[in-house]
């Protein structure tokens, strides 16, 4: 089933989220192929600046999500503070403000699970660092879709909670370092 | 596995959806699926039903289950002055223009347990325009219209609301307009004297009034794109000529069939400006 070919990477990351990131989005190629959405743990009272930051190093398209953001290849899509973010259809991302989950909105579990609601198997997992289990059921639920999941191993994130809660759930997951990810990525490109 | 198959867990949403329209004329059929998903997934586990088919089984025929599942389906999540700058664009932005007028109407669509509603009658207060104007307060979640009504919340939730009125430029105390006791705060009930509380759908029903101001608030984010659309058209429908519409922080009006017919009025704080009419 994890043949299928991916058509929406998703990312989940908390402590040490900048630092991670910036070893794998950068390096992604202009023209890549698939839209990646990305939930980071970031305080609910204040503006984020991921979007900006990443605006300034990255060759595909970075954006903070507004509701019903139309899904386009090449475009980083990150959740703003106080929002949970989630995939409503191919085309389309939506926004609420449901109650936090584990102390987290946006929640790595709420996107993840709406990732593999709709893209199903096509759907790429990735869990990095953090220091909170958000992330691991919605892991699960991509697996259980058929998608592919990837977990950064917890030996080399700077927190390790967060990729250990993953593989406790999902113990059959590809587990690589940041730089495999990034290799994995423009592969895909 | 083929894509169009539809997954079981989705026909039974839709049909849920269609039992709830149906039986108790309640349109959930074009809100945003993959929050509605959530929540049905987390009444089904919370009611305890083994199956959201199980759920609607008992729904249809047991009334007294409508409420509580309501409770799922409708989010109130909301704080006085939330997000504090939207209300100092309102006050320093909006209200110079609405002063102008000698009588105004103002429409908190969605207002949930009344938050907004009472930070928008403080701030008329503040401004001296209270006397001119009406308020509508609509949700379609009874309870939640009752809340609002009763202008009771609970005392650990006054110090951020007093936080957010004071950045949002509040001239005066918010503790002048409750009192408290027993754990709760009670507002002011001459706060709602002005104010019309009622029933009413964005989805299903129709303008009821010339608005000078219309405030819905991370109320369409629950909607699907069709549904946006036809509540901003009564938006549109509702508003004076240069009536204001403001939405949430990360709400647009960019992806809406009716953006031509708003222009950015305050754009950083999402506040339109009704243009053509």
């Amino acid at each position: 089933m994890s043949a299928a070919c991916p058509r929406a990477i998703v990312i989940g990351a908390s402590a040490g989220a900048l630092e991670a990131l910036t070893a794998i989005l950068p390096d992604l190629p202009g023209d890549f192929p698939l839209p990646i959405i990305i939930v980071v743990h970031i305080p609910p009272d204040k503006r984020s600046v991921l979007a900006e930051l990443f605006g300034a190093k990255c060759r595909i398209g970075v954006i903070e999500v507004e509701d019903k953001e139309p899904l386009r290849a090449a475009t980083a899509y990150f959740a703003p503070p106080d929002y949970h973010l989630l995939v409503e259809d191919f085309e389309t991302l939506g926004l609420t403000n449901e109650e936090p989950v584990l102390f987290s909105r946006p929640s790595v579990d709420v996107l993840f699970e709406s990732a593999a609601d709709v893209f199903g198997a096509s759907s790429v997992g990735i869990l990095l660092t953090g220091a909170n289990q958000d992330g691991a059921r919605g892991l699960l639920a991509i697996a259980n879709a058929g998608g592919h999941v990837i977990v950064q191993d917890p030996e080399t994130a700077f927190a390790a909670a967060m990729p250990e809660a993953g593989l406790a759930l999902c113990p059959d997951a590809t587990v690589m370092s940041l730089d495999g990810i990034s290799q994995y990525l423009r592969r895909i490109g | 596995m083929i894509e169009t198959f539809e997954k079981v867990e989705d026909i039974e949403i839709r049909l849920l959806l269609e039992a709830l329209h149906v039986r108790y004329h309640y349109d959930f059929r074009n809100y945003a699926m993959g929050s509605i998903k959530r929540r049905l997934r987390q009444a089904r586990d919370q009611m305890g039903f083994a199956t959201i088919s199980a759920l609607q089984e008992r729904v249809l025929h047991d009334e007294t289950m409508l409420p509580r599942l309501l409770g799922y389906l409708t989010v109130q999540v909301s704080e006085m002055f939330r997000d504090p700058g939207y209300f100092r664009a309102i006050r320093e932005d909006v209200v110079p223009h609405l002063r102008t007028y000698p009588s105004l109407k103002i429409w908190v669509a969605g207002c949930s347990c009344g938050e907004e509603l009472y930070s928008l009658a403080i701030l008329f207060r503040e401004e001296g325009l209270e006397d001119r104007t009406i308020f509508y307060a609509t949700d379609i979640n009874q309870d939640a219209l009752r809340m609002a009504e009763a202008g009771v919340y609970e005392l650990d939730r006054i110090q951020l609301f007093t936080e957010n009125h004071r950045k949002s430029g509040g001239k005066s105390s918010l503790s002048d307009y409750y009192s408290a006791g027993y754990g709760r705060v009670s507002f002011d009930r001459t706060l709602r004297e002005r104010v019309v509380f009622s029933d009413h759908s964005l989805v299903t029903d129709a303008v009821f009034g010339e608005m000078h101001l219309i405030s819905c608030r991370n109320v369409m984010i629950y909607f699907d794109r069709p549904l946006q659309d036809r509540a901003v058209g009564l938006f549109k429908e509702s508003l004076a000529r240069k009536g204001f519409l403001g939405i949430g922080a990360k709400e647009s009006l960019r992806f809406s069939a009716h953006g031509e017919e708003f222009k950015e009025f305050v754009r950083e704080e999402k506040i339109y400006q009704r243009v053509s009419r």
